[in-house]
């Protein structure tokens, strides 16, 4: 046992030589997963990640002439793993950790306190604690951009429109075909709440993870005949949702996927059977965008880059890391207009500057990413800053973009995040922030 | 040499039947404890060496999740390794624990956290032993396949009724603060005194209940169960307190892994996934060993931290760019192999090489 200790200890010691920090650098650690079932969403958000985090190295030099360094290390979507790696990487660089994206619901549960106390900010974006949008009870935790709540009032409302307006949804029948899992079960709430409001019928039918057997589901949902399907899969359950609704001749083109289920991965392993089903995006595909050219022209005509599958960029997946790499970048940025542009911003500057993203079209158009991204507008009340989605649509080749941003519903998300972050402060003693204190 | 036992002569029972009859041994076990409880903390503590040492990565990266697995490896192997019951069902016990300490915690007021913890694992004790009776009619593969039952259920049943999580919507629970007679445990260092306490009492329980009658009769059953009925050794009880007891260490180890290490747990972290982890513990550390589980968790859980850092030392040192994923997959690679290697070379395990060196150490420099 001690020899081994005495090698992880050799093996840092290396580590720690090798990587003689120079001073204006600013860290990000790059916990992720390129191994595992899950493999194929972690390689390509932090292949998307990291190359754009080269790009800005290779075509700006940095943040104001601070470079981004990373590391990566392997979590295997595994929350001890995962615990494992934050701790590690939280010190390195000149000032530390800037921020973490942990990737997994799982693993940002357990960076709550530890980042709370450790002072780094915990991004999550598009998965994690849902109340955690309520910044004045979660100061140190971010799930930017749409979380599942306010994801599935866009949808509704995007069934809406499909059926010719909200009071058309009277009377219909909507099924909620979910993972039956902690994160599956989190729409269910929001859902009854949005059935009572606009009178239409729900029925939650749960399948049991992995979710590679969906006969008896897809039999129940053939005799409750609804209008519409919500798919909250994950992983392999997609694939075989899609396959099982062929067999029994339920229209693609009625069923709405959570992003989690709107992958090219998710889709092409069902073939033909996909193909017309929409599903929710926070990012689209396709590499036709002035952000993703700038990552081809600076990383992969260099010979770098980080997709072995060059194919690959400019997927879901891999557009999502690139939204992953914006956001950190412009909390970096404004961080530093704030505390001394050109130096490297602690965790507590760069939470300031999360909470103070403002990311507008014209920053978008700036960044090359005018119809890739929503615009962002975080505060201390809301560390959502978005909560607005697009809707793709399969054609059997590519995911088609077939809406413009739809808003989500907040007068259901909010008063609903509101109460489960009180119940969370009254559980844990916090005392929420005055948000008008805040500077 | 130095570890030869000669010259040490044992006058009575109580000298011959303690629980390190070897000098060399006693020393070497004191000196580990006194540098567990005192030193780390110590030097932890030391401004100058805590400075070159990152000790919150050690405490909350390996030390921490090291000693819980550990506690819940020792459950297993009380039970598969001494009673020769085999279970998948570990995971599930550890859920029950963690659940059971928050619930007590949550609607007990002002209930003590050491008393929360025994609770909990009480309660996973009767969880364990209603999965462990189909052990009086099954035995083998065939057990393991009903504890696998118990997988499946606990994590189901914990994610289907929502009064389990306090009605959170994710089904995802928060530990609450931990406070031992008034002692406030909020920092990484107190929170690995308190499971190095916790792990070493309960080791020692442990090591006791084996080598007394309970563990006998354990052994035996496990031996040949018909032949135990034979000379009078109560089956059905001797089974049952073997799932009761293992489940208690497990639930206790659940318990630990909620409140002292990740602080938030859900269900699905309890999944057979880590069941299975645990069971590759005892294997490889040794099947029907204390020191094996200990051995086992240190290298399921430090070889693969170990492998990853090595890798990215070489990333460094060498400048070379891994294609991605590679190091990744290499880290699981080296793994599977250093795994099959142990078992072929020595299926009983870390605890029986251990127990050849120091028969070898015996005769060293001399072997004759």
């Amino acid at each position: 046992m001690s020899l081994k200790f005495g090698k992880a200890l050799l093996g840092l010691a290396v580590l720690a030589a090798g990587g003689a920090q120079a001073q204006n650098e600013q860290f990000i650690p790059m916990s992720g997963y390129w191994v595992g079932p899950y493999a194929a969403g972690g390689s390509g958000i932090f292949g998307g990640y990291i190359d754009y985090v080269n790009m800005l190295n290779a075509r700006d030099g940095g943040i104001n002439g601070v470079k981004l360094t990373y590391e990566k290390c392997e979590t295997e979507y595994n929350n001890a793993r995962g615990v494992e790696c934050y701790e590690r990487t939280k010190k390195r660089g000149p000032t530390g950790a800037s921020l973490v994206m942990p990737l997994s619901t799982g693993i940002t549960y357990s960076l709550i306190d530890k980042g709370t106390a450790d002072h780094i900010p915990i991004v999550s974006i598009g998965y994690g604690r849902t109340d955690a949008s309520d910044g004045r009870v979660f100061p140190w935790i971010f799930p930017l951009i749409t979380n599942y709540w306010s994801q599935n009032t866009a949808k509704i409302k995007f069934i809406a429109s499909k059926e010719g307006g909200l009071d058309k949804l009277k009377g219909k029948k909507i099924v909620n075909i979910y993972h039956d899992s902690a994160y599956g079960k989190e729409t269910i709430p929001v859902l009854d709440a949005q059935a009572a409001k606009y009178g239409f019928q729900v029925t939650h039918i749960p399948v049991a993870h992995p979710g590679n057997e969906q006969q008896a589901q897809w039999l129940q949902i053939r005799q409750i005949k609804p209008d519409w399907v919500i798919l909250r899969g994950w992983g392999v359950m997609n694939p075989t949702a899609l396959k099982a609704a062929a067999k029994v001749g339920f229209p693609r083109n009625k069923m709405v996927g959570v992003w989690w289920s709107g992958a090219e991965e998710d889709v092409i392993p069902a073939g033909d059977a996909a193909k017309g089903f929409y599903a929710a995006a926070f990012n689209v595909s396709g590499s036709n965008y002035p952000v993703i050219k700038d990552i081809e022209k600076n990383v992969y005509s260099k010979g770098k880059g980080e997709m072995e599958d060059h194919s690959r960029v400019g997927s879901i997946y891999y557009n999502r890391g690139v939204v992953f790499g914006i956001v950190t970048a412009e909390a970096i940025r404004t961080a530093q207009e704030q505390f001394g542009k050109g130096k490297p911003m602690t965790g507590d500057q760069i939470r300031w500057g999360l909470e103070h993203l403002n990311i507008d079209d014209k920053k978008l158009k700036q960044l090359g990413a005018t119809g890739f991204m929503q615009a962002l507008k975080v505060s201390c009340m809301d560390h959502e800053g978005g909560g607005a989605v697009k809707f793709l649509q399969w054609d059997g080749n590519k995911w088609n973009t077939v809406t413009d941003w739809v808003n989500s519903d907040q007068s259901i998300v909010r008063p609903m995040i509101e109460e489960s972050a009180a119940k969370y402060a009254k559980e844990k003693g916090i005392t929420p922030r005055d948000c008008s204190k805040e500077g | 040499m130095l570890y030869r036992e000669t010259g040490q002569f044992k006058s009575d029972y109580a000298a011959d039947q303690q629980l390190f009859p070897i000098r060399q041994d006693r020393i070497a076990i004191i000196a580990l404890l006194a540098v567990a409880f005192l030193g780390i903390p110590l030097a932890a503590a030391t401004p100058g060496i805590a400075g070159a040492i990152d000790f919150n990565y050690w405490f909350n990266g390996v030390l921490i999740p090291f000693l819980i697995f550990s506690l819940a490896a020792l459950g297993l192997n009380i039970l598969t390794g001494y009673a020769g019951l085999l279970s998948l069902g570990t995971a599930a016990f550890m859920a029950v624990g963690a659940f059971a300490a928050y619930n007590f915690e949550l609607r007990v007021p002002g209930i003590p956290m050491l008393l929360s913890f025994v609770l909990a694992g009480c309660v996973a004790a009767l969880v364990g032993l209603v999965f462990g009776l189909p052990s009086l009619r099954i035995r083998g593969f065939y057990l393991a396949v009903a504890t696998l039952a118990a997988q499946f259920f606990v994590v189901w049943a914990l994610t289907k009724f929502a009064w389990f999580s306090n009605y959170s919507t994710s089904g995802v629970i928060t530990a609450q603060k931990i406070v031992v007679f008034g002692w406030v445990v909020d920092t990484p260092v107190k929170r690995y005194l308190l499971v190095l306490a916790v792990v070493c009492v309960m080791a020692l329980a442990a090591k006791n209940l084996v080598r007394g009658a309970i563990g006998r009769a354990w052994m035996a059953v496990r031996d040949m169960d018909v032949a135990a009925e034979v000379v009078g050794i109560p089956i059905v009880r001797t089974k049952l307190l073997a799932f009761a007891i293992s489940s208690f260490y497990c639930g206790v180890a659940g318990a630990l892994y909620a409140f002292a290490y990740l602080g938030t747990v859900e269900p699905a972290g309890f999944e057979l996934d880590l069941s299975f982890r645990i069971l590759f513990m005892i294997i490889i550390g040794g099947v029907g060993s204390i020191l094996g589980s200990f051995l086992g968790a240190a290298f399921i859980v430090l070889l693969p931290i170990f492998l990853d850092l090595s890798a990215n030392a070489i990333e460094h040192t060498f400048g070379l760019a891994l294609p991605s994923g590679l190091a990744s997959n290499l880290t699981l690679i080296i793994f599977g192999a250093l795994i099959v290697f142990f078992l072929v070379v020595e299926p009983l395990g870390l605890a029986r090489l251990w127990q050849i060196g120091k028969e070898k150490l015996r005769l060293w420099p001399f072997p004759h």
